[in-house]
């Protein structure tokens, strides 16, 4: 198993140090940093991290959202960094909800701007002082979040092109046979294989209860 | 007379345009012949490819990796498949960690040798494609010998390779990296010095080092920059740090220093790939562990045990345990990563895909500012930009 070098755990005390307020959890993930703070001081701790000599991390490699449905704050909005000058990486998570926004990073990273867009459009996560959020992935005039775990994986539409009207419709998904979802994992190891939303199923937990 | 007030025009370019490499939508904002603004509107080919994987058991899930990035497939998998081994920390034989960076190197020259000709077709010089998609051929050929496909490899798996290679296939690769530099002499002869090829290319969408960083670039386009980073030389995976090679930096970080660093990086790719292929260790391919790699067909015929693992495998899949990893790789593009996120079953909770097109499409606006619209043809060319991997 990967561990962390005594570089990174350095910069992981300097960092908790320099942070202090800021930083909710600092940690190791294997052998990758990640670090934790609130919506309203991202930007700062971004801007940190690019500013500080030890940090440098200028490269703003990737922003993605990750979806927990059975949390309050239900999604993590993930930085991705990387220091040319250093050649380390570092990761930042911010969790929020449908409602709270996240400061867009766009005034710290330019590259920021596409990847709040696409987590937008994926989650519906909402970006305050974004200047430009549309969505950039899905179809024009597309509705909800795909990438969310309640959106279904066949989504809700589709299209084919009408000869009659001359133009493409969309409607509403007709699956001649149902999406084939087999249930592989091992009784034997006490998975919990009740799915969210799956109410036959806590019918008959209940049933076999009473 | 007043001056006549001239709006800006807009101006659709593509989706069916030969040179927006796919199928990408440019919406111009034209003052005359300059571009004041460029919007590119992307998704037109999104599979929901990140969707999909996350319904899928991690050895279902490497062979849409082979269709994001068509050009190079290989490499793509690469990422997908030294995320997995982190996760699993589990250990890759030598021999496949050998392959891995040979065939890695094969496709990071069928990807150069795309670019730079559809590149160069795209401003003007028709004959390098010809003779680029020649070679390309071979080195699909010898895709095609070790895994079956030529395009859709599906060979860098999850604990290795899918199989060995075939007999003979070392020498035919070598024979070829022999007669292959003379095909690069004369693509170069045809480009290098053209003068078309320069007026067009010189100057153009420039990046300094610091904007490079800005905007996310990585790969050439970021040593074309003069930046040296090269995730093979900085951050070694599997057997790179036991290969010599250079890292070519460019100067000027305009449409020709990327060319130039492609062609480049060709000719170091070949080093390592004679390299790999003359220093080829003995040994398997896909690490003993029988939870995570298949049995082979003989252990299977006479021992129970490989056979329930075989059945396993490819009903249940095997579990990663919970934990989350951002995996890159230096695929031809620039930083392709993987950040998946396991919570210990047998599928991927989350599977984001970065793509190093995705930040280098984003930056069109920045580049094409200012510039003309033929300009914007030789910029789109000197990015790489492919739609698979941008749409996934």
């Amino acid at each position: 198993m990967a561990s962390p070098t005594e570089t990174q755990k350095e910069l992981a005390e300097y960092l908790k140090n320099q942070l202090s307020t800021e930083l909710v959890e600092v940690g190791f993930v294997l052998d990758e940093l990640v670090l934790r703070t609130r919506p309203q001081h991202i930007c700062k701790v971004l801007t940190f991290l690019r500013d500080d000599s030890q940090c440098q991390f200028r490269c703003l490699v990737d922003i993605c959202g990750t979806d927990y449905p059975e949390r309050e704050l239900r999604f993590d909005v993930v930085y991705n960094l990387l220091s040319v000058q250093q050649n380390n990486r570092i990761r930042v998570k911010v969790a929020t909800d449908e409602e709270t926004p996240v400061p867009s990073a766009t005034g710290v990273f330019p590259s920021a701007n596409w990847f709040e867009r696409e987590t937008w459009d994926m989650f519906g996560v909402f970006f305050s002082d974004h200047p430009d959020l549309r969505r950039l992935l899905t179809d024009y005039g597309f509705e909800g979040h795909p990438l969310r775990k309640d959106f279904p994986l066949t989504g809700h539409v589709e299209v084919r092109y009408d000869d009659e009207q001359k133009r493409v419709v969309y409607e509403p998904v007709k699956l001649v046979q149902d999406f084939r979802s087999f249930d592989f994992l091992s009784p034997w190891e006490g998975a919990r294989s009740l799915l969210p939303g799956d109410e036959k199923a806590e019918d008959q937990a209940e049933e076999g209860a009473s | 007379m007043a001056e006549a007030q001239i709006k800006p025009l807009t101006l659709n370019f593509g989706p069916q345009h030969p040179a927006a490499h796919g199928v990408l939508r440019l919406v111009l904002e034209m003052d005359g012949e300059i571009v004041e603004r460029a919007d590119p509107h992307i998704g037109l080919l999104h599979r929901g490819t990140e969707k999909l994987i996350e319904y899928k058991t991690y050895l279902q899930a490497v062979p849409y990796f082979d269709r994001l990035d068509y050009v190079a497939p290989m490499s793509q998998e690469h990422a997908y498949a030294l995320a997995v081994e982190k996760l699993l920390g589990i250990e890759v034989p030598k021999r496949a960690q050998y392959i891995r960076v040979m065939y890695a190197e094969i496709s990071r020259i069928l990807n150069h040798l795309l670019n730079i000709t559809t590149f160069a077709i795209d401003v003007g010089a028709m004959t390098p494609l010809l003779w680029g998609f020649e070679e390309r051929e071979k080195l699909m050929e010898f895709y095609e010998r070790a895994c079956g496909a030529r395009l859709h490899a599906a060979y860098f798996r999850p604990g290795g390779v899918a199989m060995d290679l075939p007999a003979g296939i070392l020498d035919d690769i070598l024979a070829w990296t022999e007669t292959f530099p003379a095909l690069m002499d004369d693509i170069e002869s045809l480009l290098t010095e053209n003068r078309i090829f320069k007026q067009r290319t010189v100057d153009i969408g420039v990046v300094s080092a610091e904007e490079a960083q800005a905007i996310g670039f990585s790969g050439p386009c970021i040593r074309a920059s003069g930046l040296a980073w090269d995730l093979r030389k900085s951050q070694p995976y599997d057997a790179y740090n036991e290969m010599d090679f250079n890292i070519p930096i460019g100067k000027t970080g305009d449409c020709y220093a990327r060319y130039l660093v492609r062609i480049k990086e060709i000719r170091e790719s070949l080093k390592i790939i004679r390299q790999a292929a003359e220093n080829m260790p003995e040994g398997p391919v896909k690490t003993e562990d029988r939870k995570v790699a298949p049995p082979s067909r003989g252990e299977m015929k006479h021992s129970m045990e490989a056979l329930i693992h075989h059945f396993k495998l490819y009903t249940e899949g095997y579990h990663v345990p919970a934990g989350e990893t951002y995996t890159a790789v230096e695929a031809p593009k620039g930083e392709f990563a993987v950040f998946l996120v396991s919570d210990g079953t047998n599928k991927p909770y989350r599977c984001k895909i970065r793509a190093p097109g995705f930040s280098f499409l984003a930056a069109m606006d920045f580049l094409s500012k200012g510039h003309m619209l033929a300009d914007t043809v030789a910029i789109i060319g000197s990015l790489d930009i492919v739609f698979g991997e941008i749409d996934r």
